[in-house]
């Protein structure tokens, strides 16, 4: 599913070149999952971004689905993230003025799907949230919030789902029903990468990756 | 995206700050108010001298008798205006090419038991080319009844309608002042001005008038048409000097007639609208380009402020051009409601215009249009470069802004 070759990463910064990522090497099989563990600094917050299709790398190839994503133009990167990967990230990152469906929504409207509103209907109940679909995120509790970006990024069924830090601001019994909502739609075969530092969140995950210094460590 | 959830998402970025958006949208509606009705100033000043042409004629001049008006009182005599004075002023004077006197009075005019109080104008047929009206039944009256002295009569579509109704009119009699008239016309409409109506209004053989009606020497008026606008000037000094002679007016005692000339009125009016347009053109210029701005500061502060939004949405699939579509969209949308309002708005101010000012305003389907697309115009101009700094944006550093 996913396949990185020779991943590098350079950054110029203040004219000095830094090297992020070093020529990583990575597999992810269709249904696996996988957690990306190190501490900060390490990178793999880069490769989270390359992983998710919102950067490209410096260096390598980077296959996902059998398609080459490192030679793709912005608006094919920008289709790669909308159909293939569902982003849930730590901040929730859900848009304020909007209520719960919207935010749903908000996929299926780049994909150019007409009948958004009962879709992200379906996916809000799939994650519990039916009692609470018209609410705006100002409303909702922490856990509540992080269910609607999980809705979010299941309503096209991408196959990776891509998680940085889910359960970071989230209290541990909260965090426990999130993970195992990510447990189930792991079940149902989703490809599933989780971000972490936290070694309680990585061991959800079949596999462990360890980053450091922007390189594989096993 | 689908076209209305463009629009929806972009109303409510705009509803979202209604304070801060009214405001912005104030210089367009300011800008395009003053379009409109700049406009509508013109198109109105446009029909006016049109109306009036049609009305007086072109390059029509006007004597009356007595010196120029005082307020509303002419001062002194009035007889002194005959009908040698207008022989002599087109044997004399270069340059005119229609004359007609006109002797007249309002008076009461009978038709077996109906009667009406109306305009009689003895006069000569160039009267009716020189103040454009047409015959729409029978013929008007010529030389040999002049000559004759016969009492025939042209009607005007008023009087026809008050005397006869539906029934025929021409080669029926009336009487005016006792004296038995056929009527051998019916003029065609001209439809009601503003001061009075033209149709209510009786033509008959000008020496008939004098002698057998209204029984007087003097002429009331003497209508001339010019052969060209140019002419006009000179033709004046030609009237001035011609009549000042016979009337044995010593140099620098005021004339005891006036010349009326209708070009000038109209010119006057044309160039005080004139003066309006441009002012009216210069507040549309500098408050659209002043409201351009404003949309453009506020397109700007309202990407900053949501930067993370746009972060948000590009990690979802929003491509860079939906981005852009977006944010061009919103500005739009202020723009385009401004300018709506302001359509408004124009339309009241040249409502207004019309009723306390002198002026006569026409709101066209065009001006409409225009004000129309110079508000999105302004939208497109102003909102492109915030559009495109929101579609720019680098989506990792856009999530991470806090």
């Amino acid at each position: 599913m996913i396949e990185l070759r020779g991943i590098t990463k350079r950054y110029s910064i203040g004219g000095s070149l830094v090297e992020v990522l070093s020529s990583i090497d990575l597999e992810i099989k269709k249904g696996e999952s996988v957690s990306i563990m190190g501490p900060s600094g390490s990178g793999k917050s880069t490769l989270m971004n390359i992983i998710g299709c919102l950067d490209k790398p410096t260096e390598g190839a980077y296959t996902l689905g059998g398609i080459r994503v490192d030679s793709m133009d912005e608006d094919a990167l920008a289709r790669a993230r909308n159909l293939n990967i569902g982003f849930v990230f730590q901040s929730f990152n859900l848009l304020a003025r909007h209520t719960a469906v919207e935010n749903v929504e908000l996929p299926l409207f780049y994909a150019g799907v007409n009948d958004s509103e009962s879709l992200a209907k379906a996916a809000l109940k799939e994650v519990g949230l039916e009692h609470r679909m018209n609410h705006k995120p100002n409303e909702l509790s922490g856990g509540e919030r992080q269910r609607v970006a999980i809705a979010r990024a299941i309503v096209l069924n991408p196959p990776i789902i891509l998680a940085d830090e889910p359960t970071g601001n989230l209290d541990s019994r909260t965090g426990k029903e999130i993970m195992a909502l990510f447990d189930g739609l792991h079940s149902k075969g989703t490809t599933l990468v989780l971000v972490t530092h936290d070694p309680n969140v990585a061991a959800f995950a079949q596999r462990a990756i360890n980053i450091k210094d922007g390189k594989v460590v096993i | 995206m689908l076209f209305y959830q463009i629009i929806r998402t972009a109303f409510r970025g705009i509803i979202a700050n209604k304070m801060r958006t009214s405001l912005t949208m104030l210089g367009i509606i300011i800008g395009v108010g003053a379009i409109i009705a700049m406009l509508s100033l013109g198109e109105g000043a446009k029909r006016q001298v049109m109306e009036s042409m049609s009305r007086f004629g072109t390059n029509v001049l006007r004597i009356r008798p007595g010196a120029a008006m005082l307020g509303h009182v002419r001062t002194g005599r009035v007889e002194t205006l005959t009908m040698g004075d207008a022989e002599a002023l087109r044997a004399s004077v270069p340059g005119i090419k229609r004359l007609s006197p006109v002797v007249g009075s309002s008076t009461q005019v009978k038709y077996s038991n109906r009667n009406a109080t109306t305009l009689v104008t003895g006069t000569t047929p160039e009267f009716i080319e020189i103040n454009n009206f047409q015959v729409a039944e029978g013929h008007f009256f010529d030389q040999p009844d002049i000559k004759l002295v016969r009492r025939v009569a042209a009607i005007g579509a008023t009087v026809r309608k008050e005397l006869f109704g539906e029934g025929p009119a021409v080669g029926e009699e009336v009487k005016i002042e006792g004296q038995t008239f056929t009527v051998i016309a019916v003029m065609a409409a001209k439809g009601q001005s503003t001061f009075s109506d033209p149709d209510d209004q009786i033509f008959i053989p000008v020496t008939t008038s004098q002698r057998r009606v209204f029984f007087q020497d003097y002429v009331n008026d003497i209508n001339i048409q010019v052969e060209d606008a140019s002419f006009i000037p000179a033709v004046k000094e030609g009237i001035e000097s011609v009549l000042r002679a016979r009337h044995r007016i010593a140099p620098g005692v005021e004339s005891d007639f006036t010349i009326r000339d209708f070009t000038e009125i109209m010119r006057a009016m044309q160039e005080t609208t004139q003066t309006f347009t441009v002012l009216l053109s210069g507040i549309a210029a500098v408050s659209l380009l002043v409201g351009g701005i404003g949309v453009m500061n506020i397109m700007l502060v309202s990407v900053t402020e949501r930067t993370r939004e746009i972060g948000i949405r590009m990690a979802v699939g929003a491509r860079r051009k939906d981005i852009l579509r977006q944010f061009l969209i919103e500005a739009l949308a202020i723009t385009i409601t401004g300018g709506v309002i302001g359509i408004g708005v124009g339309a009241s101010i040249a409502a207004l215009l019309s009723r306390f000012g002198e002026w006569q305003t026409v709101i066209t389907f065009w001006s409409i249009a225009l004000g129309f697309c110079f508000s999105g115009l302004v939208g497109l101009v102003f909102g492109i470069y915030p559009a495109r700094k929101a579609s720019l944006m680098d989506p990792i550093e856009a999530l991470r802004y806090e």
